[in-house]
């Protein structure tokens, strides 16, 4: 295609009247669906002052509830990383009959309704199902207790590490591991000295991501967590307990606090996304 | 960055070890030392009660060693997860066919019952919520017809609390000499002023205390402890009507029988109904009278027994083909399927 | 234009242990569970699975949900596509801000979306604004949840766009809408596609959020979630499993069908 030397049609610095326009329709949205609502949330959360947020997080409740979410998620994030990491190498540097299939198979939690993966794992490893009666029989129980919600939160953030790190997988190309396979390393030399440094940044982004998708899950764990204090409330179980108790100033706190871990979460995986891809 | 590989490793290792103990400690019952832990599961407006309850049963004897677990939910919800498998010495409901359906599955035993308190532990009344002050001036059942009056109550086809309220309301209108043509006809133009049902009690309490509705029929003891937690609401306690009555139970699967049973000695013993009178709950002890004073008795209190006993009254009314109760929704376009 | 290398796949060392580990955890999380949610639905037959999922109630419920979700999504091309071009071709303050909050639905619990909006659309709104408990309260729900999708599938998109297709179209006399038209929307159709088939999914599976702002009124505004939900605490796990199966079925076929008209609309 020859290129055809043009004017710049808006090189303007003062935006045009349909410009505005349409900054102005798009932020006002963006303002009446999410702003506004922080915003809310903020205020009711601050608003009896900082003495009244900092009790309700000092309640017993709230403290175990902070290490029970923290717990399930760190676990969850680790199985997804270990599998994420994995997946991706298998996915962008391998071949194998099925390829397509693992491809497809890694996005499937995005499409289900969080209240079906807790009816599913229930069909399975709870008291009466296949694998759950099984392990109940040895003294093992999953549903209703901590490591069930772990099942969930792992099956909801499954996607999220592998999605992070393939792409960036697949820019890197694989020559440096190749190099060094030549010079002769071993693969998990290569995978540890080569591989797992030049994803760094990519991987640290999707662990992030799935850290704040694993703190935030409430439906799937409503179902199969079973409201234990102190084992298995998880923070976001702990809100819908205290709405139902009239306690305000205690939900509007928990929630404005895993509100601004999310936040959080997003600012350094903003960070990391972009460096991971300068680094291409 | 060399680190990096080694923290993943760590994180996994912790991680695998956390989930261990977890496991482990999910199915011990009891830490040594003589230790015992009791798993107690119930309905969750008692919660607060409980707190003190424990907290005074450990000071006793029996209760010294006596260590608990609480799960607090909707009623129904808790009795499924106790049918699923969800781990539990003390099981309480809001009512009894929470219980029954445990029954069934041999989680409790069938003489759960048998006792001297026919297995009721507290007791409430149907009652209507309403703002503080009674603005709109509901007195009884004939004002929750009045056109304008928005009533909330539960969907009594997902909420097990709510048939409390439906019966209420059914046999206050027999009560008043209505036949059961006209009670059926009263509860349709109940239905009538319902703009919400919501799926649980609990849900109904706070859809109200947000400002939804004029009046809400719900539990005594839902009530108070609305009003405890300062929630500007009052209550109006009919003439007629119907004696709520909360079963308790130690389960099948128990490990320390022995522990369990304690606990609920303590719950009938006097000091017990003090602490659940003290919070909202109508004590089943004769002599226990609340520190803010003695409950009202309303002149026309009748029990679930004079409407035939909950299976007569759940086929009567809530069958889902030919239910009282089913037709009087679907006529409305609500539904009745669970 | 993506810097892709092309790394020559191949079977290395270790592949098979790889495929194998990944497969059974897999397996273990994902595959067997959803298999045994299909394999409870039809425990009683598939003519008393397809009854469940007909009842009046579930069915009134899957219609509502259908239909919500559906609009929500058509409104979500609309305004993701909006946001994508403000943000791709526009500049302004606090552009970076807007950038970063348009993933917080993405990392919210669903609860505290449904409780903000609650606080600021419901009975205690301070702008006096009541929806609660009503269809446009789900609406508002599903498009605070789907907001992202379509937004940052399109801006990469965008963000690639060869500028000069349009500055020849705008040379050659197109007015700016027809450049829009006629260049730009082509080509942003397959991602936009994308987006609305992650949205709908989403959106027809969504629970925290709706429970907590709908009121969950049956035949009027319970959700399918909801009453799914509502079958599993009632002892119906084949009602709750047979519903189950149909949103994963309509899921897939909405995903696939997109998929499909997609490469059909990156071809053309």
């Amino acid at each position: 295609m020859v290129s055809i030397e043009v004017p710049a049609v808006a090189a303007q610095k003062t935006p045009t009247r349909g410009k505005y326009l349409l900054r102005v329709v798009a932020l006002g949205y963006l303002a009446l669906l999410l702003l506004l609502p922080m915003a809310l949330l903020c205020y009711r959360a601050f608003g009896h002052g900082l003495g009244a947020l900092w009790s309700s997080f000092t309640t017993s409740e709230a403290r175990s509830a902070v290490v029970v979410t923290l717990i399930v998620a760190g676990c969850a994030v680790a199985l997804n990383t270990v599998f994420g990491v994995g997946a991706a190498i298998l996915l962008v540097r391998r071949s194998f009959p099925g390829r397509r299939i693992l491809d497809v198979l890694v996005d499937i939690p995005q499409a289900v309704s969080p209240i079906v993966v807790g009816l599913a794992l229930i069909l399975v490893y709870g008291k009466f199902g296949i694998v759950g009666g099984w392990l109940e029989r040895h003294g093992i129980q999953l549903i209703f207790s901590l490591p069930g919600i772990v099942l969930a939160t792992a099956f909801v953030s499954l996607p999220l590490v592998v999605r992070a790190v393939a792409p960036v997988l697949a820019e890197l190309g694989d020559e440096q591991e190749q190099a060094a396979r030549t010079l002769g390393a071993s693969a998990w030399h290569t995978f540890r000295r080569v591989t797992l440094p030049s994803i760094r940044d990519a991987l640290v982004y999707g662990v992030v991501l799935a850290l704040a998708r694993s703190l935030g899950e409430y439906g799937a764990v409503t179902v199969v967590s079973g409201r234990v204090v102190g084992k298995t409330l998880t923070m976001t179980l702990l809100i819908d307990d205290r709405l139902q108790n009239f306690d305000q100033q205690a939900a509007y706190s928990m929630a404005v606090l895993l509100a601004l871990l999310a936040v959080g979460a997003l600012l350094i995986s903003r960070r990391l996304q972009s460096r991971a891809r300068r680094l291409v | 960055m060399v680190a990096m590989p080694r923290t993943v490793v760590a994180l996994v290792l912790a991680s695998t070890a956390v989930v261990a103990t977890a496991c482990s400690s999910s199915t011990a019952s009891s830490a040594g030392g003589g230790d015992v832990t009791l798993n107690l599961v119930a309905y969750s407006t008692p919660a607060p009660a409980y707190a003190k309850l424990i907290a005074a049963f450990q000071k006793t004897a029996a209760g010294e060693h006596v260590k608990f677990t609480q799960s607090y939910g909707a009623s129904g919800d808790q009795s499924n997860a106790v049918a699923n498998g969800q781990a539990a010495d003390v099981v309480e409901f809001s009512l009894e066919t929470d219980m029954t359906k445990l029954v069934k599955k041999n989680l409790v035993a069938d003489d759960w019952n048998a006792g001297q308190y026919h297995g009721f532990v507290t007791d409430s009344v149907v009652v209507f919520v309403v703002r503080k002050g009674n603005p709109k001036d509901i007195k009884d059942w004939p004002d929750l017809v009045k056109s304008g009056i928005k009533v909330l109550t539960p969907n009594p086809f997902s909420s097990g609390s709510a048939r409390w309220n439906i019966l209420g309301a059914y046999g206050a209108a027999k009560k008043a000499g209505d036949s059961d043509q006209q009670a059926g006809d009263y509860l349709t133009s109940l239905f009538k002023n319902v703009p919400v049902q919501d799926a649980s009690g609990a849900k109904a309490l706070t859809d109200f205390t947000s400002g939804t509705g004029d009046v809400l029929i719900s539990y005594e003891n839902e009530a108070i402890y609305a009003q405890q937690k300062k929630q500007s609401v009052d209550y109006v306690v009919p003439n007629d009507t119907l004696l709520i009555e909360n079963p308790i139970a130690v389960t099948t699967t128990t490990k320390h029988p022995q522990q369990a049973e304690a606990f609920l000695d303590f719950l009938y013993s006097k000091a017990g109904q003090q602490i659940f009178a003290d919070t909202g709950y109508r004590p089943v002890v004769q002599g226990v009278t609340p520190k803010t004073g003695a409950f009202p008795t309303p002149s026309g209190l009748f029990t679930i027994g004079d409407l035939g006993g909950w299976h007569a009254a759940t086929t009567k009314f809530f069958d889902p083909t030919n239910g009282v109760l089913t037709k009087i929704e679907k006529s409305l376009g609500v539904s009745t399927t669970k | 234009m993506s810097r892709r290398r092309n790394s020559a796949r191949r079977a290395g060392q270790g592949t098979g242990i790889g495929v194998g580990l990944a497969t059974l955890y897999l397996s273990l999380l994902v595959l067997l569970p959803l298999g045994a949610v299909a394999w409870k639905a039809q425990s009683g037959g598939l003519a008393h699975a397809w009854g469940q999922v007909t009842a009046p109630q579930p069915w009134a419920a899957l219609k509502m949900t259908l239909a919500v979700s559906v609009v929500v999504t058509l409104i979500n091309v609309i305004t993701g596509t909006l946001i994508a071009w403000v943000l791709v071709r526009d500049d302004f303050a606090g552009k970076r801000a807007v950038e970063l909050l348009i993933d917080l639905p993405f990392a919210l619990p669903t609860i505290v979306a449904g409780l903000v909006l609650l606080s600021l659309y419901g009975p205690t709104s301070p702008l006096h604004v009541d929806i609660a408990f009503t269809r446009l309260a789900i609406g508002l729900a599903l498009l605070f949840v789907t907001l992202p999708f379509v937004v940052r599938t399109v801006q990469p998109v965008l963000m690639e766009l060869d500028r000069d297709m349009e500055s020849a179209a705008a040379l050659l006399g197109a007015s700016g809408l027809a450049v829009v038209r006629r260049v730009v929307l082509p080509n942003l159709l397959p991602a936009m596609l994308t987006g609305a088939g992650l949205a709908f999914g989403r959106a027809i599976g969504e629970f925290g959020s709706v429970s907590l702002l709908s009121g969950n009124l049956p035949f009027h505004t319970e959700v399918s979630a909801v009453n799914i939900y509502n079958q599993i605490q009632s002892d119906n796990p084949v009602g709750a499993a047979a519903q189950s199966t149909m949103l994963l079925a309509i899921a897939a076929v909405v995903l696939l069908a997109l998929g499909l008209y997609r490469r059909r609309a990156s071809r053309g």
